[in-house]
């Protein structure tokens, strides 16, 4: 596991996602209410919570898939709820996302699927454009060979790798990864984990991990929030979430995996 | 966005005393300016020509992967002609600079072109193609036949609901529209021939044309071009994507046999079906030509029925319903075996729905062909 310095959380620093009193819901269903999060520039944020809690609820309330029924929600500064579509297509190209299956376009390759929002954002040579997709599947760790290969050709690592290629296409401030090792082997998801930290620190990103990967936990986020009853239950450096006595946390922090994880040397 | 309040464009001066260049560099070198970046960049390698060349990165407010990329490159390909460096780059800076390192990617193996072998690399693949959905077609008759005498040997494997629910999807929703193309076609066909035969004075025997036109080719080919667009699209589409989903595997790993449990009641829903469309199809065709021959002809309905009754037999009847069957175990073959080869992609399962219709329609008039050299051999 690569070694990192957790930024300290009482420092001043600049808040890049800010989610006050959201409520979603659903027909008679309320999913999130009263939720309350900041994600602050250049930390890794692993998000928990149970199945059915609305992780990829807020997830996606946030990248405006689905219509929050109260509260604002401040990306960069900006208030989703204000802006014209304009300032919003300038705002989405801030932020890349890693949906949980990859989401590639089955129909393009590796590559194009890098360069489609090259192509629809940012106006390169035909020469850059190639370059630069090459370049972001070989930060990713992907073999050159993979570029023109068809997303059914590739395995589920190697999914993960494309589509994070192409969540960084644009070199976003955010990045929003939905269960980012889910899937993957224990060898496949700690590289991916070292990965993650590896590219956050060269490109500066602020990543928020939607996950249920306690080893990710413990060796890549910052941060940790966790996610219950339509609200966060507690936030803080894992430290914090090993110490809070809310039966929730304590059965997922000190239940029969974490102890596992926790005796392997974290 | 925050930082972006400050940006102007990207920009650099270029400083040749001393024998050496120096380049400052300034402003956002990022993937936003990208065509001002490659312009700076084009500028940099034409008029850099004393060495050392030097990029002073302290002005630059930001960099991303494009700029850093585009940098190290220029840095690489000049220092083909001499030294080139960067100086004063910040600890992110210089990070980034060996992240996004030049490095060649020009060894991917490139795409050969040469349009006459292409050709012939085209005909032969679609003959090869074509000779494999025939052995693939009668491989997969056999396996159909004999899931079928499984299920007639053992009758509690029969899936009676779902063969009805196939019945609705296939042949009751498939009236209306079923109904109303026969009906129309029934009336363009009467209203010509009405136009044609007066001119020998002939009106009355439209009727005969109608009659046997409808009930011996015309009925069968509407119903069957219909149901194969109709249900079996549908038909590829379904089991298209529960092969992508891996649906057919979990069936077989359960001990259940694809074919006996998918396909059986899609086909037999199909054979029934079929046959119950064409004689609604032709029906709805008559009353249709009957109409028009009334309203341009001036026969009326009950002379309309008697020069009918004259003017088919049984048989004309039987030739057009013998053949919707095997129509409908044509339609539902070529159904079954295009969505089985449906791989991966969302695309692929788009063409083969595509190519199962197209492939259905041609083998049905192909088939039609065949029929009516059969019944014209023996006299039928």
């Amino acid at each position: 596991m690569l070694e990192r310095r957790h930024p300290d959380p009482t420092k001043n620093r600049e808040v890049i996602i800010r989610a006050r009193d959201v409520e979603v819901g659903f027909g008679e269903r309320t999913i999130l209410k009263g939720l309350d999060l900041d994600v602050y520039r250049g930390e890794i944020l692993g998000f928990v919570g149970g199945s059915g809690q609305g992780k990829s609820v807020l997830t996606r309330a946030i990248l405006g898939l689905v219509r929050k029924r109260a509260g604002t929600i401040e990306v960069l500064g900006r208030n989703l709820d204000e802006l014209s579509s304009d300032e919003r297509r300038q705002l989405e190209r801030h932020w890349g996302v890693l949906f949980q299956q990859g989401a590639l376009f089955s129909a393009l390759t590796v590559k194009q699927n890098i360069q489609v929002p090259m192509r629809e954002y940012l106006r390169l040579s035909d020469r850059l454009l190639d370059e630069l997709a090459m370049l972001k599947i070989e930060m990713v760790g992907l073999n050159p060979d993979a570029a023109d290969k068809l997303p059914s050709e590739l395995s589920g690592g190697m999914i993960k790798r494309a589509a994070l290629a192409r969540a960084l296409a644009l070199d976003p401030d955010i990045v929003f990864l939905d269960e980012p090792t889910s899937g993957l082997d224990p060898i496949g998801a700690g590289e991916f984990d070292d990965l993650i930290a590896t590219l956050q620190r060269t490109l500066g990103l602020t990543v928020f991990m939607v996950t249920h990967d306690l080893d990710s936990l413990y060796s890549v986020c910052d941060r940790i929030a966790a996610l219950g009853e339509g609200k966060i239950l507690a936030e803080g450096p894992i430290e914090a979430m090993l110490a809070s006595d809310h039966p929730w946390l304590r059965s997922y922090f000190h239940g029969k995996r974490a102890r596992a994880v926790m005796a392997g040397g974290a | 966005m925050a930082q972006g309040t400050q940006a102007q464009e990207p920009d650099m001066t270029i400083d040749r005393a001393g024998g050496q260049t120096t380049i400052r560099l300034s402003g956002p070198w990022t993937a936003p300016h990208a065509q001002r970046v490659e312009a700076l960049i084009g500028e940099i390698e034409a008029e850099a020509d004393s060495f050392p060349v030097l990029f002073d990165l302290s002005g630059v407010q930001r960099l991303d992967t494009l700029g850093a990329w585009t940098l190290d490159r220029t840095r690489h390909e000049l220092s083909a002609k001499g030294r080139a460096d960067f100086a004063n780059a910040s600890p992110e800076q210089k990070i980034l600079l060996e992240e996004a390192a030049y490095r060649d990617f020009e060894d991917q193996p490139k795409p050969r072109h040469a349009r006459s072998v292409d050709f012939l690399v085209d005909v032969g693949q679609s003959v090869a193609g074509a000779g494999k959905d025939l052995v693939g077609g009668v491989g997969f008759l056999g396996e159909l036949i004999s899931a079928m005498v499984r299920v007639v040997i053992h009758p509690r494997r029969f899936r009676g609901t779902a063969v009805i629910n196939q019945l609705e999807q296939i042949a009751y929703r498939g009236v209306p529209i079923i109904v109303l193309i026969s009906f129309l076609v029934g009336c363009i066909v009467s209203q010509q021939g009405i136009f044609q035969l007066i001119k020998f004075g002939a009106t009355p025997f439209v009727i005969d044309l109608i009659g046997i036109l409808v009930l011996r080719e015309l009925g069968v080919l509407l119903t069957s071009i219909m149901v194969a667009g109709r249900s079996g699209s549908a038909f590829t589409a379904e089991i298209g994507s529960m092969k992508m989903r891996e649906e057919i595997d979990a069936l077989r790993v359960m001990g259940l046999d694809p074919i006996e449990v998918l396909i059986v009641p899609r086909l037999l829903a199909l054979i029934i079906g079929l046959p119950l469309l064409t004689f609604i199809a032709s029906i709805a065709a008559l009353v249709g030509g009957g109409l028009t021959t009334w309203v341009y002809g001036g026969i009326s309905p009950d002379i309309f029925l008697d020069r009918l009754r004259a003017a088919v037999s049984l048989n004309t009847f039987l030739v057009g319903l013998i053949k919707a069957p095997f129509m409908a175990v044509v339609i539902g073959i070529i159904a079954t075996l295009e969505g089985m080869a449906v791989a991966g992609s969302a695309e692929s399962l788009g063409r083969h729905v595509t190519s199962s219709v197209v492939k259905a329609i041609f083998m049905v008039i192909v088939l039609d062909g065949l029929f009516a050299m059969f019944f014209a051999a023996i006299n039928y």
